[in-house]
């Protein structure tokens, strides 16, 4: 059997928690990503699961490549065979979902409707579950209480109103047994179990595929060592001396993902950091929000609730705009008040919303001049670095006030505290090896 | 400055001196109504103890009133109780801190009244709230108040004509007041004496803060150094307690870098010194234990502050002189750390990294002092540049426990500490060739 040996790192941060497990090349085998909850444990052990299932398919396409098979068909194979591993891992939790609003059901002894509900919401759920994951669907987001949330919340509303059932005490009844399945490692499945189901799902005959599904099932991953950062890290499951502060980790991922950058900036949910590196990613000086996180990822969750949008929809929207409402405040506490002010007053959503992304990166411009400026080459992580529209007011701020830099935001800049834990974790077996030779 | 956050370690003799000291002035404070005895409240940085003591006026201050209030957990209330009259949350925490306590009853830190004043005394040395704190404590008391405008040294030195400003305005305005408050005629050779006996101390205490040369510090600069200016900071200046209290100071210090002790801290002795900073800025006193531990939980250990040399500047050669009686009153007003302009702060700031052979230099920027506060980044830029350590900065307040976010602070501070490996592993790695 084949040994892989992996070095983990965990980002465990107040929105959510990030795993990156790394090769002993440096490099990502696998990331993986779930709600940061009040068990941090089950946050790592679901994030490190999820991101060991990843390095896995990676594997798999790594070995179908090595042996020769490439090209569009093999990408669409392995894209297919993907989807249908997610659609086994949404339908396990699915099931076990199920399970839990019976017996929350039954514990709370609610009516009869309510039982025949759930009992006609969940085979309606599983049923639909394959659409979900054809090529080409748009899903909101990839965490399963998302997903299948919004899903049950719409069926509880009809199928409620046909039965009978209180749509409050439905979504009662999910809003407990979604945690349930959220503290569970195991209700995600293992990669052995979806693996299989997912290739017999592809129909058709497919024997490359099968014997590199087979060859990564036989693969012994090994985890050498890991290395926790982030808001929670105090409480993570590791010894002291394998905890870093996640301004270092933030420093050396970036460092790692563009060598050439010497500023980080970094907008988490709740706190965000300026960050210099020095040529090996080794921090030189960092400043952060302290007495205030106005401005802070969490505003924007805010905003976003209080225009019931999703958070991945705000960017989007705010580009539409063609004008930039002047915004001072980022008071996270005010912001419904701010916002109901400003439409109170005529002012458009999209040109509100422009002023508030913009009034974020300003806070942002302010901590980076306390940090001692911005660099040639500059890196913007976290998970505010996925919006559209704070990326856009970024650039432009940038350029204002310190003219041209070369501005990096990797797609995986979410993973950037994680990956630094990671290459820590990695150093640290290194420095241990070569105290003993 | 403070004297009750010790209490879980073994004093040493020099503590219990101390705080028998302490008591004592409340208790003569508390006495001094009945006694016919006058009091002047007044200001740390430029304090005038000399002289008020040779007119047997007791001083009062209301800083070091706050910071105890701080320490013992009473500020928020009376803050609370000032933001109720009306002032508001910007203002300075002392002043609110103080004028909460005033309308609770002016109880002081050994549960004692302090009595009213005969005299505000305002020594007025860097910082301008100073000047609107004794006006609202003149509407409070019906008492003279005098200013003593001590010019700062905004281009880095004292010159003749400085000095004479300020001898001149103690000859003119300040004894005649002092004369008229308690009855007595200005006593030089009284003064010259109380002089020598401050010189002895200064040595003293110059000894101690620099014992933290030594690898490893025997004090702790910043969290214990607080202690140890106690008294030559506040009422003792000039006393014969004063003499007696460094002196046995001085041989405890003296003693631990014989053993090759660290310093005690809450948790105990430190065992293994792993960092050496320089830090800028008061400490916090409403967390005061917690933040320390902050730093001593890591191994680390300030071996210098500004904060220390607030209530006058020693080590770099400064001592009261009785030959020159206001002349030296004069220079010691002037060269208080807060008196100092930004590039004398950071060329004694980047003296310290070097003489005390720091790994970095840590700021804590509190809410309530912009004299402090202003120009703080450009000097950590500076310090940096200048010594190529590390800087570090956290952001706290004086006695506003609202404004100190442990987590926060701790979560700083370890990722500094950490800094500071990385480059020395780093450091080591490059030290080795690669």
């Amino acid at each position: 059997m084949d040994v892989l040996k992996y070095w983990v790192g965990i980002d465990l941060g107040s929105t959510t928690t990030k795993a990156v497990v790394l090769g002993e090349d440096q490099t990502v085998l696998g990331r993986g990503i779930t709600n940061s909850r009040s068990n941090y444990d089950v946050a790592c052990a679901v994030a490190l699961g999820e991101a060991l299932i990843n390095a896995r398919l990676a594997l798999i396409a790594s070995t179908l490549e090595a042996k020769g098979f490439a090209g569009r068909d093999v990408e669409e194979l392995l894209a297919r065979f993907e989807l249908l591993f997610r659609e086994q891992q949404y339908r396990a939790q699915l099931s076990e979902l199920g399970d839990q609003l019976n017996a929350q059901a039954k514990r709370l002894k609610v009516a009869d409707a309510v039982h025949e509900s759930v009992g006609a919401i969940i085979p309606q759920m599983a049923e639909e579950s394959g659409a979900l994951f054809t090529p080409g669907a748009r899903r909101k987001s990839d965490f399963f209480r998302d997903l299948a949330g919004s899903r049950y919340l719409a069926l509880a509303e009809e199928v409620g109103r046909e039965k009978g059932a209180s749509f409050d005490v439905l979504a009662g009844l999910f809003d407990k047994a979604i945690l349930e399945v959220e503290n569970s490692t195991q209700a995600v499945g293992t990669f052995d179990e979806h693996g299989r189901r997912a290739l017999e799902g592809l129909g058709g005959d497919h024997p490359e595929l099968q014997a590199a599904v087979e060859t990564v099932l036989a693969v012994d991953l090994q985890q050498v060592a890991s290395v926790g950062t982030g808001y929670g890290r105090q409480r993570l499951p590791f010894p002291e001396a394998m905890i870093r502060s996640e301004i270092l980790c933030h420093g050396l991922g970036a460092h790692h993902m563009f060598p050439g950058t010497r500023t980080v900036l970094d907008i988490g949910g709740q706190d965000t950091k300026a960050i210099q590196v020095d040529e090996h990613g080794i921090v030189t000086s960092f400043q952060m929000n302290d007495r205030c996180a106005a401005g802070c990822g969490r505003y924007l969750g805010y905003i976003a609730d209080e225009m019931n949008l999703g958070l991945h929809e705000l960017g989007p929207l705010a580009g539409k705009a063609t004008r930039k409402v002047r915004i001072n405040s980022t008071c996270t506490v005010f912001a419904g008040a701010e916002l109901r002010d400003r439409l109170s007053l005529g002012e458009k959503r999209e040109e509100i919303l422009a002023g508030l992304h913009r009034a974020i990166v300003l806070r942002a411009m302010s901590l980076l001049a306390r940090s001692g400026g911005v660099s040639e080459e500059f890196t913007f992580t976290g998970g505010v670095a996925k919006n559209s529209e704070a990326v856009k007011a970024l650039h432009t701020l940038i350029e204002e006030n310190y003219g041209e830099r070369t501005i990096n935001i990797s797609p995986e800049s979410i993973y950037t505290g994680a990956l630094g834990a990671a290459l820590f974790a990695l150093h640290e077996a290194l420095k241990t090896e070569g105290a003993a030779a | 400055m403070a004297n009750d956050a010790r209490t879980n370690v073994s004093k040493d003799l020099s503590q219990e001196r101390q705080k028998r000291m302490i008591a004592e002035h409340f208790s003569k404070l508390a006495r001094a109504p009945d006694e016919g005895r006058a009091c002047a409240y007044t200001f740390v940085p430029g304090n005038l103890t000399e002289l008020l003591n040779s007119f047997d006026v007791l001083p009062v201050l209301p800083e070091i009133n706050a910071l105890q209030s701080g320490m013992r957990g009473k500020s928020r209330d009376y803050i609370g109780l000032a933001e109720k009259l009306g002032h508001s949350e910007d203002v300075c925490t002392y002043v609110k801190c103080d004028l909460g306590m005033l309308k609770s009853g002016n109880i002081g830190p050994t549960g004692e009244r302090l009595p009213d004043p005969n005299l505000l005394l305002l020594s007025y040395t860097g910082c301008f709230t100073f000047l609107k704190w004794f006006e609202i404590l003149g509407q409070e008391y019906d008492c003279p108040v005098v200013m003593l405008h001590v010019p700062y040294q905004g281009d880095g030195k004292i010159t003749n004509s400085m000095r004479k400003y300020v001898v001149d305005q103690l000859r003119n305005k300040v004894i005649p007041q002092l004369e008229e408050i308690s009855g007595q005629p200005y006593d030089e050779d009284r003064l010259k004496e109380m002089l020598a006996r401050s010189a002895q101390a200064e040595d003293d205490l110059v000894y101690v803060l620099e014992s933290a040369k030594n690898k490893p510090s025997p004090i702790d600069a910043y969290f214990g150094g607080v202690y140890y200016i106690g008294p030559i900071f506040t009422a003792f200046r000039g006393t014969q307690d004063a003499v007696e209290y460094y002196r046995e100071l001085r041989a405890e210090v003296e003693e631990r870098v014989k053993l090759g002790k660290g310093p005690i801290t809450p948790e105990g002795e430190m065992e293994e010194e792993k960092y050496r900073v320089v830090v800028e800025g008061p400490p916090n006193w409403t967390s005061f234990r917690q933040f320390w531990k902050m730093f001593s939980d890591e191994g680390a250990v300030v071996v210098a502050s500004s904060y220390t040399k607030v209530g006058g500047v020693y080590d770099d050669g400064f001592r009261h002189d009785p030959s020159r009686p206001l002349e030296s009153l004069a220079d010691y007003c002037m060269g208080c750390y807060t008196n100092l302009n930004l590039p004398s702060r950071v060329d004694m700031l980047v003296r310290y990294v070097e003489d005390y052979q720091a790994d970095g230099f840590l700021i804590n920027s509190v809410k309530s002092c912009n004299s402090f506060s202003a120009g703080q980044l450009m000097i950590l830029r500076e310090v940096e540049n200048r010594t190529g350590r590390p800087g570090g900065f956290v952001e706290s307040d004086l006695v506003d426990p609202r404004y100190f976010s442990a987590s926060n602070i701790k979560n700083r501070l370890e990722s500094y500490f950490q800094m500071i490996d990385q480059k020395r592993e780093r450091g080591r790695k490059s030290g080795q060739g690669d």
